[in-house]
Protein backbone atom coordinates (compact mmCIF):
# COMPACT_ATOMS: atom_id res chain seq x y z
CA UNK A 1 0.00 0.00 0.00
CA UNK A 2 2.94 2.26 0.80
CA UNK A 3 4.15 1.51 -3.11
CA UNK A 4 1.44 2.81 -4.29
CA UNK A 5 0.86 5.70 -2.30
CA UNK A 6 4.65 6.77 -2.92
CA UNK A 7 3.62 6.35 -6.39
CA UNK A 8 0.29 8.46 -6.43
CA UNK A 9 2.35 11.32 -5.14
CA UNK A 10 5.03 11.15 -7.20
CA UNK A 11 2.89 10.56 -10.44
CA UNK A 12 0.65 13.17 -8.94
CA UNK A 13 3.73 15.71 -8.17
CA UNK A 14 5.28 15.18 -12.11
CA UNK A 15 2.23 15.69 -13.52
CA UNK A 16 1.56 19.31 -11.74
CA UNK A 17 5.26 20.46 -11.96
CA UNK A 18 5.40 19.67 -15.76
CA UNK A 19 2.42 20.97 -16.43
CA UNK A 20 3.16 24.22 -14.19
CA UNK A 21 6.67 24.28 -15.92
CA UNK A 22 4.86 24.82 -19.65
CA UNK A 23 2.41 26.78 -17.95
CA UNK A 24 4.93 29.38 -18.52
CA UNK A 25 5.31 28.30 -22.17
CA UNK A 26 1.08 28.39 -22.62
CA UNK A 27 1.43 32.23 -20.65
CA UNK A 28 3.91 33.22 -23.60
CA UNK A 29 2.50 31.55 -26.55
CA UNK A 30 -1.07 32.23 -25.88
CA UNK A 31 -0.17 36.04 -24.78
CA UNK A 32 1.40 36.16 -27.85
CA UNK A 33 -1.29 34.56 -30.25
CA UNK A 34 -3.60 37.01 -28.67
CA UNK A 35 -1.21 40.36 -29.33
CA UNK A 36 -0.84 39.06 -32.99
CA UNK A 37 2.92 38.42 -31.84
CA UNK A 38 4.74 34.39 -32.28
CA UNK A 39 6.26 34.26 -28.80
CA UNK A 40 9.14 32.84 -28.07
CA UNK A 41 10.23 30.27 -30.23
CA UNK A 42 14.16 30.28 -30.36
CA UNK A 43 15.03 28.09 -27.68
CA UNK A 44 16.31 25.30 -29.57
CA UNK A 45 18.29 22.07 -28.80
CA UNK A 46 20.65 20.46 -32.28
CA UNK A 47 18.72 23.61 -34.35
CA UNK A 48 15.59 21.82 -33.27
CA UNK A 49 12.61 24.60 -32.39
CA UNK A 50 9.41 22.68 -31.42
CA UNK A 51 7.65 26.15 -31.06
CA UNK A 52 9.66 27.25 -28.42
CA UNK A 53 8.96 24.31 -26.05
CA UNK A 54 12.55 24.07 -24.59
CA UNK A 55 11.73 27.75 -23.47
CA UNK A 56 11.18 26.61 -20.08
CA UNK A 57 14.71 24.85 -19.63
CA UNK A 58 16.08 27.82 -20.76
CA UNK A 59 14.62 29.55 -18.39
CA UNK A 60 15.48 27.46 -15.72
CA UNK A 61 18.94 27.60 -16.68
CA UNK A 62 19.48 31.03 -17.01
CA UNK A 63 17.86 31.46 -12.81
CA UNK A 64 20.01 28.51 -11.62
CA UNK A 65 23.15 30.31 -13.06
CA UNK A 66 22.07 33.63 -11.47
CA UNK A 67 23.60 34.60 -8.28
CA UNK A 68 21.72 33.67 -4.95
CA UNK A 69 21.93 36.73 -3.79
CA UNK A 70 20.63 37.79 -0.06
CA UNK A 71 20.94 41.43 1.03
CA UNK A 72 23.42 42.18 3.42
CA UNK A 73 20.34 44.00 5.41
CA UNK A 74 18.00 41.36 5.46
CA UNK A 75 16.72 38.60 7.85
CA UNK A 76 18.10 35.57 6.47
CA UNK A 77 16.86 32.47 7.30
CA UNK A 78 13.53 33.94 6.82
CA UNK A 79 14.46 35.36 3.32
CA UNK A 80 15.61 32.24 2.55
CA UNK A 81 12.39 30.32 3.80
CA UNK A 82 9.59 32.34 2.21
CA UNK A 83 10.28 31.37 -1.18
CA UNK A 84 10.03 28.15 -0.05
CA UNK A 85 6.68 28.41 1.93
CA UNK A 86 4.91 29.54 -0.47
CA UNK A 87 6.00 26.91 -3.04
CA UNK A 88 5.32 23.96 -0.66
CA UNK A 89 1.81 24.95 0.36
CA UNK A 90 0.91 25.24 -3.42
CA UNK A 91 2.34 21.90 -4.02
CA UNK A 92 0.56 20.33 -1.14
CA UNK A 93 -2.82 21.68 -2.36
CA UNK A 94 -2.78 19.09 -5.08
CA UNK A 95 -2.96 16.14 -2.90
CA UNK A 96 -6.20 16.79 -2.58
CA UNK A 97 -7.20 16.30 -6.24
CA UNK A 98 -9.12 13.81 -7.69
CA UNK A 99 -7.92 12.79 -11.46
CA UNK A 100 -10.50 9.62 -12.20
CA UNK A 101 -12.72 7.53 -10.95
CA UNK A 102 -11.06 4.69 -8.53
CA UNK A 103 -9.38 1.78 -10.34
CA UNK A 104 -9.78 -1.79 -9.35
CA UNK A 105 -6.20 -3.99 -10.30
CA UNK A 106 -6.53 -7.60 -8.51
CA UNK A 107 -9.29 -6.77 -6.32
CA UNK A 108 -7.95 -3.96 -4.35
CA UNK A 109 -9.62 -0.53 -4.74
CA UNK A 110 -6.89 2.01 -5.68
CA UNK A 111 -8.77 5.72 -5.76
CA UNK A 112 -6.74 8.30 -8.31
CA UNK A 113 -6.09 10.80 -5.27
CA UNK A 114 -3.22 11.43 -3.10
CA UNK A 115 -4.93 12.29 -0.05
CA UNK A 116 -8.67 11.78 0.30
CA UNK A 117 -9.53 13.66 3.55
CA UNK A 118 -13.32 13.82 4.52
CA UNK A 119 -12.54 17.85 5.01
CA UNK A 120 -10.66 17.66 1.88
CA UNK A 121 -12.47 20.90 1.17
CA UNK A 122 -11.32 22.64 3.92
CA UNK A 123 -7.93 21.40 3.40
CA UNK A 124 -7.33 22.85 0.47
CA UNK A 125 -8.84 26.47 1.06
CA UNK A 126 -6.43 25.97 4.29
CA UNK A 127 -3.26 25.11 2.19
CA UNK A 128 -3.94 28.29 0.14
CA UNK A 129 -4.28 30.52 3.09
CA UNK A 130 -1.49 29.47 4.61
CA UNK A 131 0.86 30.27 1.21
CA UNK A 132 0.24 34.17 2.48
CA UNK A 133 3.09 33.29 5.17
CA UNK A 134 5.36 33.17 1.83
CA UNK A 135 4.46 36.39 1.07
CA UNK A 136 4.52 38.37 4.67
CA UNK A 137 7.11 36.60 5.48
CA UNK A 138 9.36 37.40 2.19
CA UNK A 139 8.10 41.11 2.14
CA UNK A 140 8.91 41.32 6.36
CA UNK A 141 12.62 39.80 6.23
CA UNK A 142 13.78 41.80 3.52
CA UNK A 143 14.19 44.59 5.45
CA UNK A 144 13.19 46.90 2.88
CA UNK A 145 9.82 49.33 3.11
CA UNK A 146 9.03 48.48 -0.74
CA UNK A 147 8.63 44.91 0.17
CA UNK A 148 7.15 45.20 3.14
CA UNK A 149 4.51 47.52 1.91
CA UNK A 150 3.86 44.98 -1.18
CA UNK A 151 3.88 41.90 1.43
CA UNK A 152 0.77 43.97 3.39
CA UNK A 153 -0.98 44.44 0.46
CA UNK A 154 -0.30 40.99 -0.44
CA UNK A 155 -1.85 40.34 3.05
CA UNK A 156 -4.82 42.54 2.92
CA UNK A 157 -5.87 41.07 -0.26
CA UNK A 158 -6.00 37.95 0.25
CA UNK A 159 -7.54 37.73 3.43
CA UNK A 160 -10.10 39.67 2.07
CA UNK A 161 -10.43 37.60 -1.01
CA UNK A 162 -10.04 34.18 1.33
CA UNK A 163 -13.61 35.21 3.16
CA UNK A 164 -15.30 35.44 -0.63
CA UNK A 165 -13.89 32.28 -1.38
CA UNK A 166 -15.13 30.32 1.24
CA UNK A 167 -18.50 31.88 1.23
CA UNK A 168 -19.01 30.94 -1.99
CA UNK A 169 -18.24 27.45 -1.48
CA UNK A 170 -21.16 26.98 1.91
CA UNK A 171 -23.51 26.91 -1.17
CA UNK A 172 -21.94 24.39 -2.83
CA UNK A 173 -21.13 21.62 0.37
CA UNK A 174 -25.31 22.62 0.43
CA UNK A 175 -25.88 21.12 -2.69
CA UNK A 176 -23.35 18.35 -2.10
CA UNK A 177 -23.59 17.38 1.40
CA UNK A 178 -19.83 16.48 1.69
CA UNK A 179 -16.66 18.10 2.48
CA UNK A 180 -14.99 15.07 1.06
CA UNK A 181 -13.69 15.98 -2.77
CA UNK A 182 -14.12 12.94 -4.34
CA UNK A 183 -17.66 12.77 -3.17
CA UNK A 184 -18.00 15.80 -4.61
CA UNK A 185 -17.12 14.89 -8.13
CA UNK A 186 -19.49 11.75 -7.52
CA UNK A 187 -22.18 13.44 -6.88
CA UNK A 188 -21.56 15.48 -9.93
CA UNK A 189 -22.06 12.32 -12.17
CA UNK A 190 -26.46 12.47 -11.82
CA UNK A 191 -28.02 13.72 -13.97
CA UNK A 192 -30.63 16.96 -13.27
CA UNK A 193 -34.13 17.12 -15.36
CA UNK A 194 -32.82 14.07 -17.05
CA UNK A 195 -30.62 15.44 -19.53
CA UNK A 196 -27.98 17.90 -17.68
CA UNK A 197 -25.16 16.60 -15.77
CA UNK A 198 -25.12 17.69 -12.30
CA UNK A 199 -22.04 19.96 -12.42
CA UNK A 200 -21.49 22.41 -9.53
CA UNK A 201 -21.68 25.28 -12.26
CA UNK A 202 -25.60 24.51 -13.09
CA UNK A 203 -26.55 24.28 -9.62
CA UNK A 204 -24.39 27.25 -8.30
CA UNK A 205 -24.25 29.26 -11.00
CA UNK A 206 -23.74 32.11 -8.90
CA UNK A 207 -21.29 30.27 -6.64
CA UNK A 208 -18.98 29.62 -9.36
CA UNK A 209 -18.39 33.07 -10.57
CA UNK A 210 -17.61 34.43 -7.09
CA UNK A 211 -15.40 31.45 -6.72
CA UNK A 212 -13.67 31.99 -9.71
CA UNK A 213 -12.97 35.74 -9.60
CA UNK A 214 -12.05 35.39 -5.64
CA UNK A 215 -9.22 32.25 -6.98
CA UNK A 216 -8.16 35.04 -9.79
CA UNK A 217 -7.38 37.66 -6.94
CA UNK A 218 -5.73 34.63 -4.91
CA UNK A 219 -3.10 33.90 -7.85
CA UNK A 220 -2.19 37.75 -7.32
CA UNK A 221 -2.26 38.17 -11.05
CA UNK A 222 -2.40 40.71 -13.23
CA UNK A 223 -5.96 42.17 -12.86
CA UNK A 224 -5.00 41.90 -8.66
CA UNK A 225 -1.22 42.16 -9.03
CA UNK A 226 -1.05 44.63 -6.39
CA UNK A 227 1.07 42.67 -4.02
CA UNK A 228 3.26 41.84 -6.52
CA UNK A 229 3.43 44.86 -8.79
CA UNK A 230 4.87 43.18 -11.51
CA UNK A 231 5.29 46.46 -13.93
CA UNK A 232 6.82 48.38 -11.43
CA UNK A 233 8.99 45.04 -9.46
CA UNK A 234 8.05 47.03 -6.26
CA UNK A 235 5.93 44.07 -4.64
CA UNK A 236 7.07 41.38 -1.73
CA UNK A 237 9.80 39.63 -3.52
CA UNK A 238 11.41 42.78 -4.52
CA UNK A 239 14.78 41.88 -2.63
CA UNK A 240 14.76 38.60 -4.35
CA UNK A 241 16.94 37.37 -7.25
CA UNK A 242 17.36 34.26 -9.10
CA UNK A 243 16.12 30.73 -7.87
CA UNK A 244 14.15 32.29 -5.35
CA UNK A 245 12.29 34.96 -7.36
CA UNK A 246 11.96 31.83 -9.74
CA UNK A 247 10.58 29.91 -6.56
CA UNK A 248 7.80 33.00 -6.47
CA UNK A 249 7.24 33.21 -10.35
CA UNK A 250 6.73 29.14 -10.37
CA UNK A 251 4.48 29.80 -7.32
CA UNK A 252 2.43 31.79 -9.59
CA UNK A 253 2.30 29.35 -11.78
CA UNK A 254 1.22 26.69 -9.88
CA UNK A 255 -1.59 28.67 -8.19
CA UNK A 256 -3.09 28.85 -11.76
CA UNK A 257 -3.11 25.12 -12.02
CA UNK A 258 -4.63 24.65 -8.88
CA UNK A 259 -7.14 27.12 -8.87
CA UNK A 260 -7.86 25.56 -12.37
CA UNK A 261 -7.73 22.51 -10.99
CA UNK A 262 -10.39 23.30 -8.00
CA UNK A 263 -12.61 25.06 -10.91
CA UNK A 264 -13.06 21.68 -12.55
CA UNK A 265 -13.17 19.63 -9.40
CA UNK A 266 -16.03 21.54 -7.96
CA UNK A 267 -18.03 23.17 -10.96
CA UNK A 268 -17.34 21.29 -13.75
CA UNK A 269 -17.72 18.03 -12.79
CA UNK A 270 -13.90 17.06 -11.97
CA UNK A 271 -13.11 13.66 -14.28
CA UNK A 272 -16.67 13.47 -14.71
CA UNK A 273 -17.52 13.17 -18.65
CA UNK A 274 -21.25 13.60 -19.19
CA UNK A 275 -23.40 10.68 -19.35
CA UNK A 276 -20.55 8.37 -19.12
CA UNK A 277 -21.12 5.64 -16.47
CA UNK A 278 -18.80 3.31 -15.15
CA UNK A 279 -20.09 1.08 -18.24
CA UNK A 280 -19.59 3.31 -20.67
CA UNK A 281 -21.98 6.13 -22.57
CA UNK A 282 -25.76 5.82 -22.09
CA UNK A 283 -27.14 8.99 -23.65
CA UNK A 284 -30.49 10.68 -22.19
CA UNK A 285 -31.96 10.05 -26.20
CA UNK A 286 -31.65 6.56 -25.65
CA UNK A 287 -28.35 5.07 -27.14
CA UNK A 288 -25.39 3.24 -25.20
CA UNK A 289 -21.71 2.66 -26.10
CA UNK A 290 -20.10 0.05 -24.40
CA UNK A 291 -16.55 0.70 -22.92
CA UNK A 292 -14.19 -1.37 -21.41
CA UNK A 293 -13.05 -0.18 -17.34
CA UNK A 294 -10.18 0.67 -18.75
CA UNK A 295 -11.51 3.05 -21.43
CA UNK A 296 -13.31 4.67 -18.92
CA UNK A 297 -10.37 5.85 -16.87
CA UNK A 298 -8.74 7.02 -19.50
CA UNK A 299 -11.35 8.85 -21.07
CA UNK A 300 -11.59 10.40 -16.95
CA UNK A 301 -8.22 11.50 -16.90
CA UNK A 302 -8.46 12.74 -20.16
CA UNK A 303 -11.60 15.18 -19.87
CA UNK A 304 -9.79 16.25 -16.25
CA UNK A 305 -6.90 17.70 -18.42
CA UNK A 306 -8.83 19.42 -20.56
CA UNK A 307 -11.32 21.14 -18.65
CA UNK A 308 -7.65 22.38 -16.07
CA UNK A 309 -5.90 23.26 -19.83
CA UNK A 310 -9.02 25.23 -20.98
CA UNK A 311 -9.25 27.01 -17.15
CA UNK A 312 -5.44 27.94 -17.50
CA UNK A 313 -5.97 29.36 -21.06
CA UNK A 314 -9.20 31.29 -19.29
CA UNK A 315 -7.34 32.97 -16.74
CA UNK A 316 -4.07 33.37 -18.76
CA UNK A 317 -6.72 35.24 -21.56
CA UNK A 318 -7.79 37.37 -18.46
CA UNK A 319 -4.31 38.18 -17.00
CA UNK A 320 -3.55 39.58 -20.53
CA UNK A 321 -6.99 41.11 -21.46
CA UNK A 322 -7.49 43.55 -18.12
CA UNK A 323 -5.34 46.17 -16.94
CA UNK A 324 -5.02 46.40 -12.96
CA UNK A 325 -7.42 47.45 -10.59
CA UNK A 326 -6.99 50.06 -8.36
CA UNK A 327 -6.11 49.14 -4.73
CA UNK A 328 -9.59 50.80 -3.42
CA UNK A 329 -11.59 49.39 -6.51
CA UNK A 330 -9.90 45.64 -5.00
CA UNK A 331 -11.72 46.35 -1.81
CA UNK A 332 -14.72 47.40 -3.08
CA UNK A 333 -15.16 44.14 -5.27
CA UNK A 334 -14.11 42.35 -2.60
CA UNK A 335 -16.04 43.51 0.54
CA UNK A 336 -19.17 45.46 -0.98
CA UNK A 337 -19.86 43.09 -4.30
CA UNK A 338 -18.28 39.45 -3.66
CA UNK A 339 -18.98 38.82 -0.06
CA UNK A 340 -22.94 40.11 -0.31
CA UNK A 341 -23.56 38.34 -3.63
CA UNK A 342 -22.08 34.95 -1.75
CA UNK A 343 -23.80 35.44 1.49
CA UNK A 344 -27.24 36.01 -0.74
CA UNK A 345 -26.13 33.08 -2.90
CA UNK A 346 -26.13 30.52 0.66
CA UNK A 347 -29.66 32.19 1.26
CA UNK A 348 -30.91 31.81 -2.14
CA UNK A 349 -29.65 28.22 -2.23
CA UNK A 350 -31.51 27.58 1.26
CA UNK A 351 -34.80 28.85 0.37
CA UNK A 352 -34.55 26.75 -3.09
CA UNK A 353 -33.59 23.68 -1.04
CA UNK A 354 -36.24 23.94 2.06
CA UNK A 355 -38.85 24.27 -1.06
CA UNK B 1 -27.11 48.22 -10.26
CA UNK B 2 -27.97 48.64 -13.75
CA UNK B 3 -24.53 50.88 -14.29
CA UNK B 4 -22.81 47.76 -12.56
CA UNK B 5 -24.22 45.31 -15.01
CA UNK B 6 -22.80 47.27 -18.00
CA UNK B 7 -19.49 47.38 -16.80
CA UNK B 8 -19.53 43.84 -16.33
CA UNK B 9 -20.74 43.53 -19.37
CA UNK B 10 -18.27 45.69 -21.01
CA UNK B 11 -15.40 43.51 -19.30
CA UNK B 12 -16.59 40.83 -20.65
CA UNK B 13 -16.71 41.82 -23.94
CA UNK B 14 -13.12 42.80 -23.49
CA UNK B 15 -12.45 39.36 -23.04
CA UNK B 16 -14.37 38.35 -26.08
CA UNK B 17 -12.09 40.77 -28.59
CA UNK B 18 -8.96 39.45 -27.29
CA UNK B 19 -10.36 35.59 -27.51
CA UNK B 20 -11.41 36.43 -31.10
CA UNK B 21 -7.65 37.87 -31.66
CA UNK B 22 -6.95 34.38 -30.00
CA UNK B 23 -8.93 31.76 -32.36
CA UNK B 24 -9.04 33.92 -35.74
CA UNK B 25 -4.83 34.05 -34.67
CA UNK B 26 -4.90 30.35 -34.02
CA UNK B 27 -6.68 29.24 -37.03
CA UNK B 28 -4.10 30.94 -39.48
CA UNK B 29 -1.70 29.45 -37.31
CA UNK B 30 -2.94 26.12 -37.80
CA UNK B 31 -3.45 26.22 -41.16
CA UNK B 32 0.07 27.67 -42.15
CA UNK B 33 1.45 24.47 -39.95
CA UNK B 34 -0.09 22.28 -42.26
CA UNK B 35 1.35 23.41 -45.07
CA UNK B 36 -2.06 25.84 -46.76
CA UNK B 37 -0.61 29.09 -47.58
CA UNK B 38 -2.75 31.93 -46.64
CA UNK B 39 -2.23 35.17 -47.83
CA UNK B 40 -3.17 37.03 -44.02
CA UNK B 41 -0.72 35.18 -41.36
CA UNK B 42 -1.06 34.53 -37.40
CA UNK B 43 1.38 36.78 -36.71
CA UNK B 44 2.60 40.47 -38.43
CA UNK B 45 6.80 39.43 -36.66
CA UNK B 46 9.12 39.31 -39.24
CA UNK B 47 11.91 36.75 -37.84
CA UNK B 48 14.29 39.63 -37.99
CA UNK B 49 18.15 38.03 -38.62
CA UNK B 50 16.64 35.39 -41.05
CA UNK B 51 14.11 37.48 -42.97
CA UNK B 52 14.56 40.85 -43.51
CA UNK B 53 11.99 43.46 -44.30
CA UNK B 54 13.03 45.16 -47.76
CA UNK B 55 14.49 48.53 -47.14
CA UNK B 56 12.92 51.22 -48.92
CA UNK B 57 15.09 52.28 -52.36
CA UNK B 58 15.86 55.94 -50.74
CA UNK B 59 16.81 54.56 -47.72
CA UNK B 60 19.82 55.91 -45.99
CA UNK B 61 22.25 53.10 -45.21
CA UNK B 62 26.07 52.94 -44.62
CA UNK B 63 28.18 55.35 -47.11
CA UNK B 64 30.25 53.43 -50.33
CA UNK B 65 32.14 56.29 -52.28
CA UNK B 66 31.70 55.14 -56.26
CA UNK B 67 34.82 55.14 -58.68
CA UNK B 68 35.31 55.95 -62.65
CA UNK B 69 35.33 54.14 -65.35
CA UNK B 70 39.04 53.22 -64.81
CA UNK B 71 38.64 52.56 -60.63
CA UNK B 72 40.24 55.66 -59.39
CA UNK B 73 37.61 57.20 -56.40
CA UNK B 74 35.15 59.77 -58.39
CA UNK B 75 35.68 61.65 -54.80
CA UNK B 76 38.16 65.13 -55.75
CA UNK B 77 38.30 66.00 -52.00
CA UNK B 78 36.56 69.06 -52.51
CA UNK B 79 35.53 68.78 -48.62
CA UNK B 80 32.16 69.68 -49.22
CA UNK B 81 30.51 66.85 -47.42
CA UNK B 82 32.74 67.23 -44.74
CA UNK B 83 31.89 71.18 -44.40
CA UNK B 84 28.04 70.07 -44.61
CA UNK B 85 28.46 67.53 -42.41
CA UNK B 86 26.87 68.14 -38.84
CA UNK B 87 28.41 65.95 -36.84
CA UNK B 88 31.40 66.08 -37.81
CA UNK B 89 32.44 62.99 -38.60
CA UNK B 90 34.20 63.05 -42.12
CA UNK B 91 37.91 63.89 -42.04
CA UNK B 92 39.27 63.85 -45.69
CA UNK B 93 43.15 64.14 -46.28
CA UNK B 94 44.24 65.59 -50.48
CA UNK B 95 46.28 64.30 -52.46
CA UNK B 96 47.91 65.46 -55.83
CA UNK B 97 46.08 63.93 -58.79
CA UNK B 98 48.73 63.69 -62.07
CA UNK B 99 45.34 63.96 -63.90
CA UNK B 100 45.19 68.27 -64.61
CA UNK B 101 41.60 67.25 -65.35
CA UNK B 102 40.95 65.87 -61.92
CA UNK B 103 43.93 67.39 -59.74
CA UNK B 104 42.99 66.41 -56.45
CA UNK B 105 41.90 62.82 -54.90
CA UNK B 106 41.64 61.95 -51.04
CA UNK B 107 44.68 60.61 -49.90
CA UNK B 108 42.45 59.09 -46.99
CA UNK B 109 38.70 58.87 -46.26
CA UNK B 110 37.73 58.31 -42.86
CA UNK B 111 34.02 58.19 -41.59
CA UNK B 112 33.24 57.58 -38.10
CA UNK B 113 30.41 56.10 -38.31
CA UNK B 114 30.08 56.20 -34.23
CA UNK B 115 29.09 59.86 -34.87
CA UNK B 116 27.31 59.82 -38.09
CA UNK B 117 23.69 60.43 -37.92
CA UNK B 118 22.81 59.20 -41.34
CA UNK B 119 20.96 62.39 -42.49
CA UNK B 120 21.99 62.18 -46.14
CA UNK B 121 23.60 66.16 -46.48
CA UNK B 122 26.97 64.38 -47.91
CA UNK B 123 25.36 62.59 -50.62
CA UNK B 124 23.33 66.00 -51.60
CA UNK B 125 26.17 68.30 -50.89
CA UNK B 126 29.04 65.98 -53.03
CA UNK B 127 28.87 67.58 -56.88
CA UNK B 128 30.72 64.36 -58.26
CA UNK B 129 28.36 61.94 -56.85
CA UNK B 130 31.25 60.30 -55.45
CA UNK B 131 29.35 59.67 -51.98
CA UNK B 132 26.04 57.39 -52.07
CA UNK B 133 24.22 55.82 -48.54
CA UNK B 134 22.59 52.99 -50.42
CA UNK B 135 24.45 49.63 -49.33
CA UNK B 136 21.62 48.79 -47.30
CA UNK B 137 24.04 47.53 -44.78
CA UNK B 138 22.03 48.50 -41.55
CA UNK B 139 23.23 45.96 -39.11
CA UNK B 140 25.96 48.45 -37.86
CA UNK B 141 26.59 47.06 -34.77
CA UNK B 142 31.16 46.43 -33.29
CA UNK B 143 32.23 45.53 -30.09
CA UNK B 144 34.69 48.94 -30.36
CA UNK B 145 34.95 52.15 -31.39
CA UNK B 146 37.56 51.55 -34.06
CA UNK B 147 35.37 48.71 -35.83
CA UNK B 148 33.01 51.58 -36.72
CA UNK B 149 35.36 54.22 -38.45
CA UNK B 150 35.64 53.27 -41.42
CA UNK B 151 38.30 54.56 -44.04
CA UNK B 152 39.00 54.02 -48.02
CA UNK B 153 38.88 50.82 -48.10
CA UNK B 154 35.73 49.70 -47.10
CA UNK B 155 33.93 52.44 -48.23
CA UNK B 156 35.29 51.90 -51.53
CA UNK B 157 35.01 48.01 -51.26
Amino acid sequence: MIGILLLKIVLALVWFLVLTLYLTWLERKESAVMQDRIGANRAQILGLRLFGLFQPFADAIKMIFKEDFVPSFSKKLLHTLAPFLSFFFVCVTISAIPFADDIRIGGKTIPLQVFDADVGLLFVLAMLSLGIYGIILSGWSSNNRFALLGGMRGAAQLISYEVALGLSLVGLIMVFPSLRISEMVRAQGSLVLGFLPAWGVFLQPVGALIFFIAALAETKRVPFDMPEGESEIIGFFAEYGGLKWGMFMFTDFMEILIVSCLMTTLFFGGWQVPWLGPQGFSFPWGGSWHLASWLVTVFQVLIFNVKVIFFCWLQILIRWTYPRLRYDQLMDLGWKVLVPLSLLNILATGLIMSL
Amino acid sequence: MGKALGILWEIFRGSLITARHFTVNMFFHTLNLVGIKTRRKGAVTIQYPEVKKPLASRHRSRHRLMRREDGKPRCVACMLCATVCPSDCIAIEAAEDPDPEIQKVPASFVIDLNRCCFCGFCVEACPEDAIRMDTAVIDLAATSHQDLVVGLDKLLG
